[in-house]
C-alpha cells in the first residue's frame, strides 16, 4: 500500500509539472503538443548532469544543479516551438509533432555518441546516474520520499498564484483569450507568448527529469517517455486548464499509472489474473474515457492554436 | 515589360513550383543540419557518413546487389507512402492524424493474426488489416465528431492501446524460443503477397510484390478522390469550415468519422502490404510504436500535401532512413537519419512563411519594375 502511495505521488508529480507547463503555454495561446519531446530533452539534460557530477557533493547542490540543467534544456528546446509558432506563424500541431520526433532522436544520437566515445563497443543509449540520484530521496521509514513531490506541490501553488493573482498571469491569459484586445491595451502579445512557451519548456523539462528518476537509476533514451507528455495533456484538459483541478486530475492518473508498477502487491488484483499488459494500457484507456466526458464543455483558451498576426482584424 | 520576363515570373509564382522549391529547401537544410551534428560528434568521418546516408544501397559495388536493395527500400517506401497518404487525407479535412502509427500497428496485428493464427489467404489478411485499422481510425473520428475530443490526443492514446493489444494478440502466434512472430513462408505461404514477376526485376528480391503497384495505384486514387470528386470536395469543405459545411447541408459529423476511417484504412493497408511480404516479423515485446507512422507525417508534409508528391517524398524519407544503417557505426549511430527527418518535419512548418515571403518579394520586384518601366516610357 505504501508503495502504491509512493508511486502514485511520484507519477502525479510528473503529470502535474508537465500539465502545468501545457497550461501556461495554452493560456498564452500556443498549443504545446511537443511536451513529450521537451520532457525527453529535459530528462537528457538532467541525466547528463547527474552522470558528470561527482558523487561527493552536498545533496542540495546536486539537486539544484540537476534541476537547473533539465530546466534549461527544456527551455532551449521549447524555443524551437516558440520561434516557429510565434515568429513564423507555423502550424503549431505540426511543429509540436516535429519536436516530439526531434527530442528522442536527438537524445539517442547524443547519448550514443557519448557512450561510443567512452568505449567503442558501447552502442547503447543508456545513461546511468545511480549515485547522484540518491540526493533526491529521503527515506522516512519504508516510504521513499522524493524531493520532487514537494517541488511539484510548491510549483502547483505557485502556478495558481501566478496565473490568477499577478498582473503577469492575467495578462498571459488575456493573450490566449483575445490577443487583439490584449494588444490594444498595450500588452506585447509576442513577448507574452514567448514567456508562456518558455515556462512550459521549463516545467516540461523538469517533469521529464522527475519521470526518469522515478524508481529507476538508469534510463534508456530509445524508450523516450512513453506517451507521458500526452497523458499530461489529457490531465490538463481533464483539469480544465485550472491548476487546482490539474493537481487532482494528476493524482487520479498517477494512481492508475502506479497500479501497473505495483499491482502484484495486492492479492485481490492478482486474484483477478488479468494480463500485466492490461495494467500498462490502463492509464491510456482511462484518459480516453475521461476525455469523452470532459471535452464537450471544454474551457480551452479561445485563441489557442491561432498564430497572432498584428495586422489581422 | 517584355513578355519574356513575364513568363519567367509566372514560374516563380506557380503554386506547384513553389511547393517543390520549398520541399527541396527543407531537404537541403535538413541534410545540412544532420551534417553539422555529425561534425560535432566526430569531425573525422562526417562527410563519409552523410554521403553513406544519401547513397543508401549504392554502397554495394555490384549492380545486382544495388537492384536488390533498391527493391527492399521500395517495399518499405510503399508502406511509408500509405502512412503518409493517411496523414495527408486527414489533414486535407482539417484533422491531424498522428494516429497513423497506431493504425499501422493494429493493421499489422490484424493481418499477421489472420495469416498466422487463422491461416487465411493474402487478400483476406489485407482486407482484415484495412478494416481493423479503419475501425481504430473511426474511433478517433467519432470521439472528435460527437464528444469534441482533440484527435491528436485520442490518437496518441489509441497508439499505445493498439500497441499493447497487438503485442498481446500476436504473442499467441509467436515462435517458441524468440519474441518474434512465426515467419509467413514457414507457416502459411498463401498469405504472402504474389510477386507477379516483380521480384525478377529486382535481382530475385522475393519481398518485392504486388503491394508496390497497389501502393502507387492508391496514391493516384487518393488524388482523384480529393481533387476530382464531389465526395472529396465535401470532405475538404468540412475541413475548411465545419459550420459552413453543415449550413450547406453536408453531414459534417459523418464526414469527420468517414475521413478518419479512410485515413485509418490507408495506414492499415500500408501495414498489410509491408508485413504480408514476409520482410519483417513482429517483435511481441516491442515497447515503442514503430516509426513508420510518424515518418508518414514527414513524408506527407515534405510532399507538399499532394498525393503524387508524397510518392517521391516517401521514397526520399525511406531512402535516408535506410541509408542511416550504412554509417560507420564505430563513430555514429543509425538514428542520425531519424534526426534528419524529424528536422525536415520541423522545417516544413516554415513552408507557409517561406511562400508568403517569396510572394511579397515578387510583388516588390514587380512594383519596382513597373515603376522603372513607367519612367522609361516617359523618357
Amino acid at each position: 500500500m505504501l508503495l502504491l502511495i509512493q508511486y502514485t505521488l511520484i507519477f502525479a508529480s510528473v503529470l502535474v509539472l508537465v500539465a502545468l507547463g501545457g497550461c501556461f503555454s495554452e493560456h498564452s495561446g500556443v498549443i504545446n503538443i511537443g511536451l513529450e519531446g521537451i520532457m525527453v530533452i529535459g530528462a537528457l539534460g538532467g541525466a547528463l548532469m547527474m552522470k558528470y557530477l561527482s558523487a561527493g557533493m552536498a545533496a542540495p547542490i546536486i539537486i539544484l544543479l540537476v534541476i537547473l540543467a533539465s530546466v534549461l534544456a527544456g527551455m532551449v528546446f521549447s524555443l524551437l516551438l516558440g520561434i516557429a509558432a510565434i515568429q513564423f506563424k507555423a502550424d503549431q500541431t505540426l511543429v509540436g509533432t516535429a519536436l516530439n520526433l526531434l527530442g528522442p532522436a536527438a537524445a539517442v544520437v547524443l547519448v550514443r555518441a557519448i557512450n561510443t566515445a567512452e568505449s567503442v563497443d558501447n552502442v547503447s543509449s543508456t545513461v546511468a546516474y545511480g549515485a547522484a540520484k540518491k540526493a533526491f530521496i529521503v527515506n522516512i521509514g519504508r516510504f521513499e520520499f522524493n524531493w520532487f513531490m514537494l517541488i511539484a506541490l510548491l510549483l502547483l501553488i505557485a502556478s495558481y498564484i501566478v496565473l490568477y493573482k499577478t498582473r503577469f498571469g492575467l495578462r498571459l491569459c488575456a493573450c490566449g483569450e483575445h490577443p487583439q484586445a490584449a494588444d490594444s491595451v498595450g500588452i506585447n502579445v509576442y513577448k507574452m507568448r514567448y514567456a508562456g512557451v518558455l515556462i512550459s519548456g521549463a516545467l516540461g523539462g523538469l517533469g521529464g527529469l522527475v519521470y526518469i528518476t522515478a524508481g529507476v537509476s538508469e534510463w534508456k533514451f530509445e524508450n523516450g517517455v512513453a506517451g507521458f507528455g500526452f497523458l499530461a495533456l489529457a490531465v490538463m484538459i481533464f483539469g480544465q486548464w485550472r491548476p487546482v483541478n490539474i493537481g487532482l486530475a494528476a493524482l487520479l492518473f498517477g494512481l492508475f499509472r502506479a497500479l501497473s508498477n505495483v499491482y502484484t502487491g495486492f492479492d485481490a488484483l492478482v486474484a483477478l489474473k488479468l494480463p500485466s499488459t492490461l495494467y500498462n494500457m490502463l492509464p491510456y484507456i482511462i484518459s480516453l474515457i475521461v476525455l469523452v466526458f470532459v471535452s464537450g464543455k471544454s474551457r480551452a483558451p479561445k485563441a489557442e492554436g491561432i498564430p497572432y498576426d498584428k495586422g489581422q482584424r | 515589360m517584355n513578355k519574356n520576363s513575364g513568363k519567367k515570373e509566372s514560374i516563380w509564382r506557380n503554386n506547384g513550383f513553389q511547393t517543390i522549391m520549398a520541399s527541396i529547401l527543407c531537404i537541403v537544410l535538413g541534410l545540412f543540419v544532420g551534417y553539422i551534428v555529425l561534425l560535432i560528434i566526430n569531425p573525422g568521418g562526417a562527410w563519409e557518413a552523410i554521403t553513406a546516408i544519401m547513397k543508401n544501397f549504392f554502397y554495394y559495388p555490384s549492380a545486382a546487389a544495388v537492384k536488390k536493395y533498391l527493391g527492399t527500400t521500395l517495399v518499405k517506401a510503399s508502406a511509408l507512402l500509405m502512412c503518409s497518404l493517411s496523414v495527408l487525407f486527414a489533414y486535407k479535412v482539417g484533422l491531424f492524424n498522428i494516429g497513423a502509427a497506431g493504425q499501422y500497428v493494429v493493421g499489422a496485428g490484424a493481418c499477421l493474426y489472420f495469416a498466422l493464427g487463422l491461416g487465411a489467404p493474402w487478400y483476406v489478411c489485407l482486407v482484415a488489416a484495412i478494416l481493423v485499422a479503419a475501425l481504430v481510425g473511426g474511433i478517433s473520428g467519432a470521439l472528435k465528431a460527437y464528444f469534441n475530443v482533440n484527435e491528436v490526443i485520442s490518437c496518441i492514446m489509441l497508439n499505445w492501446i493498439g500497441l499493447y493489444c497487438v503485442n498481446m494478440l500476436l504473442s499467441t502466434v509467436k515462435e517458441q524460443s524468440t519474441p518474434y512472430t512465426k515467419t509467413l513462408s514457414s507457416t502459411n505461404k498463401s498469405a504472402l503477397l504474389p510477386n507477379m514477376g516483380l521480384d525478377q526485376i529486382f535481382s530475385k528480391n522475393e519481398f518485392v510484390t504486388l503491394g508496390l503497384l497497389l501502393a502507387v495505384a492508391v496514391a493516384v486514387i487518393v488524388w482523384i478522390v480529393l481533387e476530382k470528386t464531389k465526395f472529396g470536395y465535401e470532405l475538404k469543405a468540412t475541413g475548411m469550415n465545419k459550420q459552413a459545411a453543415k449550413y450547406c447541408g453536408m453531414r459534417e459529423k459523418s464526414n469527420i468519422i468517414l475521413t478518419m476511417m479512410i485515413a485509418g484504412g490507408l495506414a492499415g493497408f500500408g501495414a498489410g502490404i509491408f508485413y504480408l511480404t514476409g520482410i519483417e516479423q513482429w517483435m511481441v515485446q516491442q515497447t515503442a510504436v514503430p516509426a513508420m507512422g510518424f515518418n508518414g507525417i514527414a513524408a506527407a508534409f515534405l510532399g507538399g500535401l499532394n498525393p503524387i508528391g508524397t510518392i517521391f517524398s516517401s521514397y526520399f524519407i525511406q531512402h535516408i532512413t535506410s541509408g542511416g544503417t550504412y554509417v560507420d557505426k564505430t563513430m555514429y549511430c543509425t538514428q542520425i537519419s531519424d534526426l534528419i527527418s524529424a528536422f525536415i518535419i520541423y522545417l516544413c512548418g516554415f513552408v507557409l512563411f517561406f511562400r508568403l515571403w517569396l510572394n511579397r518579394f515578387l510583388d516588390k520586384r514587380e512594383e519596382k519594375r513597373s515603376v522603372k518601366g513607367e519612367k522609361g516610357g516617359e523618357a
